[in-house]
């Protein structure tokens, strides 16, 4: 007779795997990247390819060469940060900037810190605000939508709207452009609409829930419209707010992270509600056009603090 | 633009000197009075924070010595008596020598010995696989094998053998501490003297089943059989709840009973071959190929005694 | 809009494969291996000694103290020896075994197939009957039956919840004998209702068994006391707690039991064997056992006396053991893997799952990606990962202050985590280890 094996229960498990997880979530970015090829043409494309390739890379000799242990690319992480990377940068970055970017995501934002599920602040970001940092001029150098081009570094660049609404130039362009993604900005955040639908597909296999988007859109929504309801003259719109900048981006695809996202649902209604306040106050009063990134990074910080204090509530719980 | 850099250096060298009179003072007023002796015996110590002496660390240890009204029975057991006497003398007491300590693993239930029923597939741990089930093979005494002890050693003294599936103590890192032996759940591990020249003998099993049920999940059980008993010249020897038990500070290391068991359970590392029968006791027990010749010899060696 | 409980829940695949096939009864054993400790609490005394004739229904074993229940021989014939066996974890347990010969009852039981409707004795008849027919929570926890029904002292029942949810996959006995038994299933929640003097019962049914719940309304239609309460599909929803709170919406609170809730849980199964102690005199001597699974060719539902070996009822059920991986004795979220096949039936032993090589080896973990899924999974709205986490590194303190004691180890974390990590191997080991601390707290 063959020995049984004996392991405890539960004896079955859900299909889902962290590996499909990801792969979801990397599928949701897709209508963003075709928006995104069609306004900016070749440079999208070389930017994402770069970005992607070069995270999966670094990742790969780190774990192989460095840590000596199995390799762990198969999970999908390292393309997702790749991706998210490349949505954050402009389409003419140079493709030297963008692999400097991939190597301080993955080396210092993930791998320094133990790998997928240790790292305190979203990779990504932390890539794209070092080499915001480093790299002020290229990385606000934006490409102007141009339909499909095959330009890629000398194309024609504009500024981006939550530029021209801090300096007061240019025609900020209307809702309706925004939500289609005719605008100057990074690759991945032009279009609200794309954006919207990868949402709708990430709640649809239930891979995150609405908790952060909606109350950082409904947070953003109603701090704006306060700004703008006391100073129309000195605030845009709520709306032009919602649908500019990496606001989609950010609240759908960055501030949802799992691993630097708070682990209870009433915890992440405080992470969210803090991102959008810390997001509206630095477009309005600080000396960025654009404060998404910062707010989500920031409230990585305070992530453990909000798992610590903030507990979903128990069944039977004895006050 | 000189008096901005004389201004900035006056304003820096003011607070810096500020500052450092408030440290000054702070540091005196809020200043612990410690035995310096503590931070010496801490040096000499091996401080590993093994929790072998019963304190929570090194310092522990250290601080108990030296405020300890009586030192009776502290001792750090992984320390050589030299270092323990330097402490003494720091001290200015006498610390009594100790044999020293060794951690053995009283099971010889290798892949070989002891053929596998069932295959555990969960957390790696051996306490947790303890509360679900006897274990996956037909003795519910042995090892399990996850590595508990592994992990509980800060020597890293103890390592599981991939072979064999039973870990295996490194005896010139093993200082004795007991931290595996209080991690296994099945109280597999002992902590017995290291013995002189490091030789040791020692029953390596702890399977309580009576004789037929205990060989047949494990052809190197102890089966209770009570012949090393009966060949003891010195009472060390005790049969209780089907298991043979020698008391360490009894046994004069003789070997008459490893010679004596018939299921080779009895261990004797580190000994010369027997003169007679070169491959009677080999050197390193554990390798479980070497078993099956030992009990023929064994059988043998039997016979001399009784024409002795 | 169904009923359900409040919190978490995961919805595993229910594979009902024998939910159409009626009751069959078990040949008897040749050799019954009958333990003496078949439920929580110490285990019986054996009343018999070899070489001793004993008939089916014949006490064999004393129940010793308050938690604890009486043994009866499930068969006759004679005492082989009173001898420690091999439990399904490979444990050692007193037991009696007996060699069948032929199968002669004692008198007093009543076998004929009549309903008696007829409740004739007190609560405290009731309850005396039950304990000496030595019933247990047939759901599986195997709590003796009457020590549940004595409310203790300041604490009244408002009503009586019966569990016919069967939330576990694949098991299907509790449905059957609902199927099969509605009216001696009622009799016997009628007998509850007066042993515990509560004036209301609710039964719980999951909505995947319409059969089931529509008979039970028809039989109940005139008898407003009683209710059958159908219930959204969801897993754990056979919890006691779970139960009591998708039925009445009420929480045990932490630490508690439902009699705090003024509510008193007892399976259907339970029910049942009340009805045949109370008004057929007959103890627990048989049970009904689902064998099932993916590499069984016939998933029956099997009437077996206690004492059965289970590798005779797997052959009965014709289960191909070469292509099985697993054999677990319950079901699959909470059932325990055997590793002993020559184990035999007990009176909490609900079904035999057979899963096949691929379905029983757990898929490699990976690392935690704070997904937060077990704790939207957790029915008692704890945290896993972090429970997990602090046994991982052994700080049993925090693992308190996390309340690690509210786990029901239904499982729904380690079933719903995408990087498959042994979050309740660690969980338990933690409850266990901080039950064992609160004890010698206590002492």
């Amino acid at each position: 007779m063959n020995s049984l094996v004996v392991s405890p229960s539960p004896h079955v498990r859900s299909e889902v795997t962290t590996q499909e997880l990801m792969l979801s979530v990397i599928i949701a970015l897709i209508p963003a990247l075709v928006v995104s090829v069609i306004h900016f043409g070749l440079g999208a494309i070389i930017v994402t390819l770069t970005s992607v390739i070069s995270c999966l890379a670094f990742e790969y000799l780190i774990t192989r060469f460095f840590l000596k242990k199995k390799s762990t690319i198969a999970d999908c992480s390292a393309i997702l940060t790749g991706l998210l990377l490349a949505f954050n940068l402009p389409a003419n970055l140079p493709i030297g900037i963008v692999i400097v970017g991939a190597f301080v995501a993955i080396v210092i934002g993930k791998m320094s810190f133990g790998g997928l599920g240790q790292n305190p602040f979203n990779p990504a970001l932390v890539g794209r605000v070092f080499l915001l940092l480093s790299f002020p001029v290229q990385m606000t150098t934006w490409p102007k939508p141009m339909g499909f081009a095959t330009k890629y570094i000398d194309g024609e660049t504009g500024a981006t709207t939550l530029a021209m609404i801090k300096n007061h130039f240019g025609t900020v362009p209307t809702d309706i452009d925004l939500l289609l993604g005719n605008m100057g900005g990074s690759l991945g955040e032009v279009s609200a609409v794309a954006l919207l639908l990868g949402f709708a597909f990430l709640l649809y296999r239930k891979v995150i829930t609405w908790h952060i988007p909606v109350t950082i859109f409904a947070t953003v929504f109603v701090f704006q419209g306060i700004l703008f309801a006391a100073s129309p003259a000195d605030f845009a719109s709520p709306v032009t707010h919602l649908l500019s900048g990496g606001l989609m981006l950010g609240a759908i695809f960055m501030a949802t992270d799992y691993v630097t996202s708070p682990m209870s649902k009433m915890g992440c209604v405080v992470y969210a509600i803090g991102i959008a306040v810390i997001t509206v106050v630095i477009r309005n009063f600080g000396a960025y056009p654009e404060g998404m990134s910062f707010a989500i990074l920031i409230m990585n910080a305070v992530t453990p603090l909000i798992n610590t204090y903030i507990k979903p509530k128990r069944f039977g719980e004895v006050k | 633009m000189n008096e901005i850099v004389l201004y900035s250096v006056i304003a820096l060298g003011v607070l810096g000197l500020v500052l450092a009179v408030v440290l000054y003072i702070v540091a005196q007023k809020f200043k612990v009075e410690e035995d310096p002796r503590i931070d010496q015996i801490v040096e000499m110590l091996p401080g590993a924070n093994c929790g072998g002496c019963g304190f929570p660390g090194c310092r522990g240890l250290a601080t108990a010595l030296v405020t300890a009204p009586n030192i009776e029975g502290l001792r750090c057991p992984v320390s050589s008596n030299e270092v323990m006497q330097q402490i003494g003398v720091v001290l200015g007491q006498e610390i009594k020598a100790a044999a020293p300590k060794i951690a053995v693993v009283r099971c010889n239930g290798t892949c070989q010995n002891r053929p596998k029923t069932s295959k555990y597939d969960g957390a790696q741990s051996c306490a947790f696989a303890a509360t679900l089930f006897a274990g996956e093979t037909g003795c519910s005494y042995g090892c399990l094998g996850c590595g508990d002890c592994v992990a509980a050693c800060n020597w890293g003294a103890i390592s599981i053998n991939n072979e064999t599936g039973l870990p295996e103590v490194d005896q010139d890192k093993c200082g004795g501490c007991g931290a595996c032996a209080r991690s296994c759940p099945k109280g597999v591990i002992e902590i017995r003297n290291k013995g002189p020249k490091d030789r040791r003998i020692f029953v390596s099993c702890v399977n309580k089943d009576k004789g037929a049920v205990a060989r047949k999940a494990c052809t190197a059980a102890c089966i209770g059989c009570g012949k090393c008993a009966k060949v003891c010249a010195f009472e060390a020897i005790t049969i209780e709840n089907n298991v043979a038990y020698i008391d360490y500070n009894k046994c004069r290391l003789c070997r008459k009973c490893a010679a004596e068991c018939p299921t080779g359970a009895i261990h004797t590392p580190n000994f010369p071959p027997l003169p007679p029968k070169p491959a009677a006791t080999p050197a390193e027990p554990k390798i479980a190929t070497a078993e099956a010749p030992k009990v023929e010899v064994s059988e043998q060696s039997k016979t001399d005694n009784t024409n002795a | 809009m169904l009923k359900t409980f409040n919190k978490g829940g995961v919805h595993p695949e229910a594979n009902k494969l024998s939910a159409q096939n009626p009751i069959q009864t078990a040949n008897l054993p040749k050799v019954a291996i009958v333990p003496l400790g078949q439920h929580i609490g110490a285990p019986a005394t054996a009343a018999v000694a070899k070489g001793d004739v004993v008939k089916v229904g014949q006490l064999i074993g004393t129940a010793t103290g308050f938690v604890s229940a009486n043994i009866h021989s499930p068969v006759s014939g004679t005492v082989l020896k009173v001898e420690d066996t091999i439990d399904v974890a490979g444990f050692k347990k007193p037991a009696v075994h007996i060699t069948v010969e032929g199968d002669e009852w004692i008198e007093t039981i009543d076998r004929s197939a009549t309903l008696v409707t007829e409740i004739k004795d007190d609560a405290a008849t009731i309850i005396g009957k039950i304990k000496d027919a030595g019933i247990v929570g047939m759901g599986g926890a195997t709590f003796p039956a009457h020590v549940k029904l004595a409310i203790p002292e300041g604490k009244k029942a408002e009503f009586l919840i019966i569990n016919g949810v069967e939330c576990e996959p694949y098991l299907t006995a509790d449905h059957r004998l609902m199927l099969e038994k509605t009216e001696e299933l009622l009799v016997g929640v009628r007998i509850l209702m007066k042993a515990i003097n509560v004036n209301k019962a609710f039964i719980g049914v999951e909505n995947n068994k319409p059969d089931a719940i529509e008979k039970l309304q028809k039989a109940t239609a005139n008898s407003p006391e009683i209710e059958i309460v159908p219930l959204k599909l969801k897993y754990p929803q056979g919890g006691e707690k779970q139960l009591i709170n998708a039925v009445t919406g009420r929480e045990v609170p932490s630490g508690r039991l439902p009699i705090d809730v003024n509510a008193v849980v007892q399976n259907v199964g339970t029910a049942f064997a009340v009805y045949e102690a109370v008004q057929k005199n007959k103890p627990l001597i048989e049970r009904v056992v689902t064998v099932t699974g993916k590499t069984v060719a016939n998933p029956t539902n099997f009437l077996a006396r206690i004492g059965t070996p289970v590798s005779e009822l797997i052959a009965a059920a014709g289960g191909n053991l070469e292509l099985t991986g697993k054999v677990i004795s319950g079901g699959p979220m909470m059932g325990k893997a055997m590793s002993n096949l020559d184990s035999t039936i007990t009176k909490g032993t609900s079904g035999l799952l057979l899963m096949s090589k691929e379905e029983s080896v757990r898929p490699e973990a990976s690392a935690c990606v704070r997904c937060g899924k077990c704790i939207e999974a957790c029915p008692m709205g704890l945290e896993p990962y972090l429970l997990s986490l602090y046994s991982q590194k052994q700080m049993w303190d925090e693992e308190e202050q996390n309340h690690v004691m509210d786990c029901i180890e239904c499982g729904s974390c380690l079933f719903t985590c995408p990087a498959n990590r042994p979050l309740l191997d660690y969980i338990r080991l933690g409850k266990n280890t901080v039950g064992k601390i609160i004890r010698s707290r206590k002492q």
